[in-house]
């Protein structure tokens, strides 16, 4: 269909007292490609207004529509028309809002920005869903609580199931665990084991197939049809779950509290064992177990062993303690401590044990572990004055935190980026993000239970049901073409012309979620529903093979040569900034709401992820007279919050080779910057822009204008 | 998945339920009573233990929102009735009139002109607004409500003339109607326990006695101070801080639970005061530290801080010194009773759910301490379910969307 595009400029909100507008109407007129129709209208979101332009876009049937006015941000409902792109110029918060009204450097940007806006129209299309029929079956690997949950609750949804277990029974660690500690009112009595329950539906469920002592040997493909190679069978899944559970932390590196070394030391989950048979003795001996000593934080808590908190081992011991002094007569538990954690709810079992008199509580450092005339001996410091505490127990007890099962091989995936989720700190196969647990950094494949993060039963089970909402949702987005999780709506994927590519393996290895394989030449293989529309495959790629149909590098390339560059006589300098959609854009809204104000010099272009932004970019603008490029995008390190996971820090480190261009056309590094920046940082948005063009502007005009 | 769900609550918990149904396929209405979704998290300056902005997942989750025509969002909206209409539920809403509408383009004309200041409940009384007020900076909708108390109506109408739109009608009434839908997914979150039912803490009585999420709103940038720690009473930075924990919590007279988050917020809240005010001298009052899992890294971090006391005992006493506030509290290890001064001091209260607006059949099924639990075709999300962390909530609201839908395709 031949490229038509009609241009509205709303001169409301403040538009039209910051600058003229019908100079900014001709400059529209007058750019690349040339509009079919350009309108200026004193309220575009109004009745009238938007009447106005629907009318207007009824006539002329554009192809692509160009809306200079408030942010993207708002109205996107409402300014969108079935088949048509559409292109949001921020004339309000980033231009009118932002700088002197009725200042010369406030025209100039406002035309640009337009002008930028118009000329994205020249090669951008609407996208077209790359569509797959998914298979509607589920892989769970780990039958556990967290696993069978996951299974029932995908079978109970529709789905079918496949159920693999490495052992030869259903259950995991939960059939070492005679009771649970409550999670349901009254919340003060030990409840029953669900495991059991559990096992008996998934082995009768009709959608799901259960494969016990069978481990995955191979998957391959992506989401909505992975190919899994297990136990001698082979069968296409639509989405993953990995829920292969905890093991607890091994007690013979707790040789400081006795473990591995005194008989009578035993670990909770020995514990737990020795309550179910019912009928506690000492290890050593054989004598009947009078008195138990719990040691909480056993190598958890501590930098030599488990760092962090595995959050159920208080509940744990005071379970097992509660058990323990009903198993018979003149039984006693003490309980030491560093701190009690029992949340929420939870307090109610923590008071109720605390009332029990045969349960005592010690808050103190554990000193020593000996044994001592046929007891143990834990020796306690409690307080910096008092003499150390002595209790002399027949069994001591571990509390041990929880290590996950997350060190392979569970997937076996032939992704070129490697065959297993690659885990957070700690080994945990988790989010870095506390907004989205369940974003892995591999699409259609979701983690949950202890694997994901210690837990307790319950919360196994909540977990579950998170994991496999994302598995199913996973199925149906591929159904639509569209991507998962953060850009649920996007319906572009890259498309990469391969006859140019020269197999520098930039994108296969730069790809944060693994969605391109390699073939033996290092051609890239891209599985378009493993992708996210992060673009940072096209950020990477030196030869610019990659793009998709409504963000490209030729698009962006577009806009930055619609910018008017002045000659250098003319002593305008002229700045580019890319700013991540993320975090950048929206903070810039929130300085042009608060009318913070900042030099008029840098014409913005949001991207997708600072990690999209491609070199040539740079390249382009400097040769063209820009006098400098500023990318603002989001924070990158052990707490990133970049959702791409290493798109800026990708920038950042591209923008280090980008000095060979910059030495190339014997430019000043300091001419590129790259800044991170959250949504709240919006205040701090004047500062960085000002002092950006003043430390730039003192290096002098960019000698390549008008060239 | 087909279904339509009414998730009650638009919080980071209803958000979630309500986008990670309607990614699934399913229809949903997303209910919430305030002007804006967002809930108590838009008004946190950081999430422990990334100490990373809320904000950034707001974002990402409005995004989505958006685009997503299968979400349908009601704002100052309330459910006054639930019935059983065969195997679904008939759901009643009432709309309250926000007397700004849809035109509202945020230019924020009217504020200039509005002759009248109210105090701002977002602020936790610790600012102004204009009677008419944008909710907070990631309102959505981005428009603009009145407070119809603080309003002086037609009389006045200033705003109405300043508004280029048509945006304002002082007229507007109030909406019912109903919606069918085969479940129903709570998320009403939490109200702050009311600091002032502490006797002897100074709650009301000094102004720079306040509660963790007053703190929050004086370290967030969009605050009343723009993220600068300053005392309520003088607008100096407080050199003496003092965390009072479990106030009103794991107290038989008060709350008798938990409520899970305070000890990571008070950790969070010293870390930023620390960057804010380097040789300030943090005291923490507490009891148990309960930050588990990998938020124990933000005990750790604070344990390191050389100026940072932490002591075992709880606060029963704030009054006034001659040099400041003075906190009196019990040093549980040493068996002191100390008296320590303050400049600030910060009372961790409890999360009270929000329960008590809820119609009857949807507030059927609370336990002792008033939280939801998840029944036949309703499901508590959230603060509402249990005191938890945003991370916990995030979870089991992705899993209340899958309870719902799952019910509803039996319904169906």
């Amino acid at each position: 269909m031949e490229r038509k595009v009609c241009v509205f400029i709303c001169s409301g909100c403040g538009i039209s007292e910051a600058f003229d507008v019908s100079k900014v109407e001709e400059a529209s007129k007058e750019a690349t490609p040339r509009p079919a129709v350009v309108k200026v209208d004193p309220c575009l979101c109004g009745d009238d207004g938007f009447l106005a332009m629907s009318k207007v876009i009824e006539e002329e049937k554009p192809t692509h529509v160009v809306i200079g006015a408030c942010s993207q941000r708002l109205f996107q409902d409402r300014f969108s028309w079935n088949g048509v792109f559409v292109e949001r110029v921020n004339l309000r918060e980033h231009c009118a809002w932002s700088h002197e009204p009725q200042d010369v450097g406030t025209l100039e940007l406002a035309q640009d920005l337009m002008r930028m806006g118009i000329a994205k129209c020249g090669k951008a299309e609407m996208p077209e869903p790359h569509v797959e029929e998914p298979s509607e079956t589920v892989l769970v690997i780990g039958g556990g609580i967290s696993g069978m949950t996951a299974a029932l609750y995908a079978a109970d949804a529709g789905y079918g199931v496949v159920l693999v277990e490495k052992d030869d029974k259903l259950g995991g660690f939960a059939r070492n665990i005679y009771k649970t500690y409550p999670s349901a009112p009254p919340y003060d009595k030990v409840a029953e084991n669900p495991v059991s329950g559990l096992i008996e539906r998934c082995e009768t469920n009709p959608r799901i197939k259960v494969l016990l002592g069978t481990t995955i040997d191979e998957i391959s493909g992506a989401p909505g049809k992975f190919s899994v190679k297990a136990g001698g069978k082979e069968f296409m899944v639509g989405a993953i779950v990995v829920a292969t559970g905890f093991r607890p932390y091994d007690i013979k590196k707790l040789t400081h509290l006795g473990g591995g070394v005194l008989p009578d030391v035993v670990g909770s989950d020995k514990f737990e064992e020795m309550l179910m048979k019912g009928d506690v003795r000492r290890p050593s001996d054989g004598r009947e177990v009078k008195k138990v000593a719990f040691i909480q934080c056993a190598g958890s808590r501590d930098k030599e062993h488990l760092p962090y908190c595995s959050g159920t081992c208080c509940l744990t011991s005071l379970k097992q303690a509660n058990l323990f002094v009903n198993s018979g007569e003149d039984k006693e538990a003490y309980i030491v401590y560093k701190d009690i954690r029992t949340p929420a709810q939870h307090e109610r079992f923590y008071e109720a044990m605390q009332n029990d008199p045969r349960i005592m509580l010690a808050e103190g450092t554990v000193k020593g572990v000996m044994k001592s005339d046929g007891v143990v001996r834990v020796e306690v410091e409690n307080s910096p004055t008092l003499t150390n505490m002595q209790i002399d127990a027949d069994l001591v007890v571990l509390a041990l935190g929880k290590v996950p099962n997350s060190d392979g091989p569970i997937l076996n995936l032939t992704y070129r980026k490697g065959k297993e989720l690659p885990t957070l700190k700690y080994g945990f196969p988790d989010s870095n993000f506390i907004c989205f647990p369940y974003e892995t950094e591999r699409t259609g494949i979701y983690t949950c239970g202890c694997v994901r993060q210690p837990m307790d039963m319950a919360s196994c089970m909540e977990d579950a049901a998170g994991a496999a909402m994302k598995a199913i949702q996973c199925i149906y987005a591929t159904s639509r073409g569209a991507a998962v999780h953060p850009r649920a709506w996007d319906m572009s994927f890259p498309e990469f012309f391969l006859q140019r590519c020269t197999q520098c393996k930039r994108c296969t290895e730069e790809c944060p979620f693994g969605t391109l394989d390699e073939d033996a030449k290092g051609t890239p293989m891209p599985n378009p529903t493993r992708c996210r529309r992060c673009g940072v495959c096209m950020g990477a790629c030196p030869e610019r093979i990659v793009s998709f149909k409504d963000y490209s590098v030729q698009i962006i390339s577009d806009m930055i040569k619609a910018i008017h560059v002045p000659e250098e006589f003319e002593e305008k300098p002229r700045y580019v900034g890319f700013i991540c959609e993320n975090d950048a854009y929206p903070a810039l809204d929130l300085a042009g709401l608060n009318h913070l104000k900042y030099s008029p010099l840098v014409r913005f272009i949001p991207v997708r992820c600072l990690g999209s932004v491609n070199r040539v970019w740079i390249a382009d603008a400097l040769s063209r007279g820009i006098d400098g490029v500023l990318l603002i995008g989001c924070k990158f390190g052990d707490d990133y919050q970049c959702h791409f996971i290493k798109g800026s820090e990708l920038c950042n480190k591209r923008m280090e080779n980008v000095q060979e261009d910059l030495n190339r056309l014997a430019l000043e590094r300091e001419r590129i910057k790259l800044v991170q920046l959250a949504i709240n940082d919006y205040q701090k948005l004047p500062q960085i822009v000002n002092e950006f063009v003043e430390s730039v502007n003192a290096l002098g005009m960019n000698p390549y204008k008008g060239f | 998945m087909k279904g339509e769900i009414c998730v009650i609550g638009g919080g980071m918990s209803g958000i979630t339920t309500a986008l990670e149904a309607a990614e699934s396929g399913a229809k949903v209405y997303l209910v919430e009573a305030g002007w804006s979704l967002g809930g108590r998290i838009a008004g946190l300056a950081r999430y422990f233990p990334k100490m990373c902005p809320p904000t950034c997942g707001l974002e990402i989750n409005y995004r989505r929102l958006k685009r997503n025509p299968n979400i349908l969002v009601y704002t100052g909206a309330d459910v006054v009735d639930v019935t059983k209409d065969g195997g679904r539920f008939e759901v009643a809403i009432r709309k309250r009139p926000r007397f700004v509408n849809s035109r509202c383009t945020a230019c924020g004309e009217c504020v200039n002109v509005c002759p009248v200041e109210r105090v701002s409940d977002f602020d936790y009384g610790l600012k102004k607004t204009k009677a008419i007020y944008l909710p907070h900076a990631m309102a959505y909708p981005f428009i603009y409500a009145i407070d119809m108390q603080a309003c002086k109506g037609n009389e006045c109408s200033k705003c109405v003339q300043a508004c280029k739109y048509g945006a304002i009608d002082l007229g507007e009434r109030e909406e019912t109607f109903k919606i069918k839908v085969s479940s129903i997914v709570v998320a009403t979150g939490f109200t702050p326990y009311d600091a002032s039912k502490l006797q002897n803490m100074g709650f009301g009585k000094y102004e720079d006695v306040i509660t963790n999420l007053m703190m929050e709103r004086l370290l967030a940038e969009d605050g009343p101070t723009n993220g600068k720690l300053l005392r309520p009473s003088d607008m100096t930075p407080p050199k003496r801080i003092v965390f009072v924990q479990c106030a009103g919590s794991r107290d038989r007279n008060h709350l008798p639970y938990c409520s899970a988050v305070c000890c990571g917020g008070t950790l969070k809240e010293a870390l930023i005061a620390r960057e804010q005010v380097p040789d300030a001298q943090i005291t923490i009052f507490y009891i148990d530290r309960r930050v588990m899992g990998r938020n124990e890294d933000v005990l750790a971090k604070v344990e390191a801080d050389a100026n940072t006391k932490f002591v075992r005992g709880k606060a029963v006493k704030v009054e006034k010194g001659a040099n400041g506030l003075v906190v009196e509290a019990e040093d549980t290890k040493t068996g002191q009773k100390l008296r320590t001064e303050a400049d600030l001091v910060v009372l961790a209260v409890g999360l009270v759910p929000n329960t008590s607006n809820l119609p009857a059949m949807v507030k059927q099924n609370l336990d002792e301490f008033g939280f939801v639990l998840s029944s036949n075709g309703i499901y508590g999300a959230g603060c509402v379910s249990a005191p938890q962390v945003v991370a916990t909530c995030m979870q089991q609201a992705t899993g209340a969307a899958l309870k719902a839908l799952v019910w509803g395709s039996k319904a169906l």
